[in-house]
């Protein structure tokens, strides 16, 4: 095969398939702007005859959209705040302070990952109850605030520190959680940044255990408002993709600004290892 | 815990070389003082994962072996010891069986379709014949940050037996129309569909580093004694590619056990049960009837499926030459 015939046919590949994926995503975001019921004609039209605003402005007005976003963002934002803060205090630990069972405590955390977090969903719910956060912004935030990965990511950056660095502060006299949060923190911050894009996401786009532990829809995130609507309107098209693009634009944009940050996460904790 | 992060990411430390090979250092003893600051920087989040998620784990055992159901939540002194009553249970239940054949059909059609998809982007990505990687790179992986549950009802849509566009352009080549969502034979191609879109990009920036780290020399050796690309990517790239697989393998298999969202969103478990997972069975059970013990054995059994899973991959992984 000759070299211009493969750049051809690779291009051919990469063309149709970057439209395949990009496809739903884009239809989404056109039928959103159909008028009523245009989405469900035949032969379905790929744009709108004539763009209208009309389906967001009725979820926000009639749907209570702006709370779902309320919502949804002040948990991704509790839990990233929380997740930052307790993960690299204990990342940084078991990279930086030598204490007693170190190593075994952290491999039985790594053990801990194999564990799928549905098992422990059941239990978590009965023990929510007894502590009054059942439907509650507590009750999604709460047990998200560490995480064994976060720990894991936090460490394997914070072991190139060097200890001379650390060693210096501490013989001018600072504290330990000195030397973390003036000499250890600032040359985190990239892997903050990835670990807190991570939690946002995550925490953003959860499903399943904001579904259990939000029973009423004042406190509903958005995916969990979502599948609610998802299930109540299944006619109204346009309408579900105007509410899946309020849904899902906010992380997207998000990862388009800081995908090479977003990326490294998935290569510090995998490749790299 | 995290549960929600607690994605394919987390798991990939599990397996990550580093996990199997922690570091030896023979360090000065901790002084005390040291070893008192170390307890509070690692207390917050050993609290946080041992009360929400150590413990939950632990009392979801138990709870399997107990009949703790809608009246046990009004009052758990009613809730007895059951022994292995549930799983019993589930052993005679075609309920259970069908899930568990959904789910392994899901992991089995989804997981390898899913990861030859990501492997196929990668190369194509990673060729030295193509330019604007980045742009390529950022559409493939687009799908995988997008909402779960957004993209379903979208998909949802684009699977509508009427106007759905899938039928649309089969219909322009001649085939169909094929009531996705609405044929026990076709809805679950149909949420494997959706998985293998969302999820592909994911392992396929896996692969693209995994396919950075082999030398190129390797590969002007092998064009040298006259290998073709087919012989180059068997003998060359597959080799190193190894433990990636390995890696990719785990991830996914770990991460398809779990399907949930997907049949919630646009199925509701049907047509006739076709789409039951067990996570959904899990989800049903506890959260819909409250029978939260039999419940928690679906959870364990689940639990001990992937694990398995993962060891047979290790094995599998460690038996090649």
């Amino acid at each position: 095969m000759s070299r211009g015939l493969a750049k051809t046919l690779l291009y051919a590949v990469l063309l149709v398939g970057a439209a395949l994926t990009a496809f739903p995503l884009l239809w989404m975001v056109s039928a959103s702007l159909m008028p009523t019921g245009e989405a469900g004609t035949f032969p379905p039209p790929l744009l709108p005859s004539a763009p209208t605003l009309e389906h967001y402005r009725a979820l926000f007005a009639r749907a209570d959209m702006g709370r779902y976003l309320f919502n949804s963002a002040l948990v991704a934002a509790a839990v990233t705040t929380a997740s930052l803060f307790v993960n690299s205090l204990a990342g940084y630990a078991f990279a930086k302070l030598r204490f007693r069972g170190r190593e075994r405590l952290f491999q039985a955390l790594l053990a801990g990952l194999v564990i799928p977090a549905q098992v422990a969903m059941l239990p978590l719910f009965l023990e929510m109850r007894a502590l009054g956060l059942v439907n509650s912004y507590a009750g999604v935030v709460v047990p998200a605030a560490a995480s064994i990965f976060g720990i894991f990511l936090v460490r394997q950056f914070a072991r190139s520190i060097p200890e001379s660095l650390l060693e210096a502060a501490r013989i001018d006299g600072a504290t330990e959680f000195a030397v973390y949060w003036r000499v250890a923190l600032p040359v985190l911050r990239p892997v903050l940044v990835t670990l807190a894009l991570f939690t946002f996401m995550g925490s953003w786009n959860d499903f399943m255990w904001p579904l259990i532990v939000l029973t009423d829809d004042d406190l509903y995130t958005l995916p969990v408002a979502l599948a609610t609507l998802a299930r109540e309107r299944v006619q109204d098209n346009e309408f579900m993709m105007a509410g899946a693009v309020v849904t899902t634009l906010p992380v997207l944009l998000v990862f388009l600004v800081l995908q090479r940050q977003y990326i490294r996460g998935i290569m510090l904790g995998s490749v790299k290892g | 815990m995290s549960t929600a992060a607690h994605t394919d990411a987390d798991l990939a430390t599990a397996i990550g070389p580093a996990a199997r090979r922690p570091r030896r250092r023979r360090p000065r003893p901790p002084t005390a003082a040291a070893s008192r600051a170390a307890v509070w920087f690692v207390a917050p989040a050993l609290l946080v994962i041992g009360l929400f998620f150590v413990l939950p784990v632990l009392a979801a055992l138990a709870l399997s072996l107990t009949d703790f159901d809608l009246y046990a939540l009004a009052d758990p002194s009613t809730a007895r010891f059951v022994g292995l009553k549930n799983y019993l249970e589930l052993a005679r239940s075609g309920e259970f069986w069908r899930a568990l054949g959904n789910t392994l059909y899901f992991v089995a059609v989804g997981g390898p379709l899913s990861v030859a998809v990501s492997l196929g982007a990668a190369l194509a990505v990673s060729s030295k014949l193509v330019r604007w990687k980045g742009l390529w790179r950022t559409v493939f992986f687009a799908p995988v940050v997008t909402t779960l549950v957004a993209v379903a009802v979208v998909w949802r849509y684009l699977y509508n037996a009427q106007y759905g566009l899938l039928n649309a352009g089969l219909g322009l080549v001649g085939l169909g129309p094929v009531d996705w969502l609405g044929d026990p034979a076709w809805a679950m191609p149909a949420i494997i569909g959706l998985a293998v879109w969302k999820n592909f990009g994911y392992n396929m920036v896996i692969f693209v580093a995994g396919l950075a780290g082999v030398p190129g020399e390797l590969y002007e050796a092998a064009e040298l004694d006259g290998a073709g690309p087919w012989a180059r990517f068997r003998h060359v790239t597959l080799p190193h590619l190894a433990p990636t697989f390995l890696f990719v393998g785990v991830i996914t298999m770990i991460g398809y056990f779990q399907l949930f969202a997907e049949p919630y969103v646009m199925t509701e478990g049907g047509p006739l049960r076709s789409t039951v997972s067990v996570v959904y069975l899990m989800y049903e059970e506890g959260f819909k009837w409250w029978n939260l013990g039999y419940a928690s054995a679906v959870a364990f059994v689940l639990f001990v499926l992937m694990l398995a899973g993962t060891l047979v991959q290790l094995r599998l992984q460690r038996d090649e030459p």
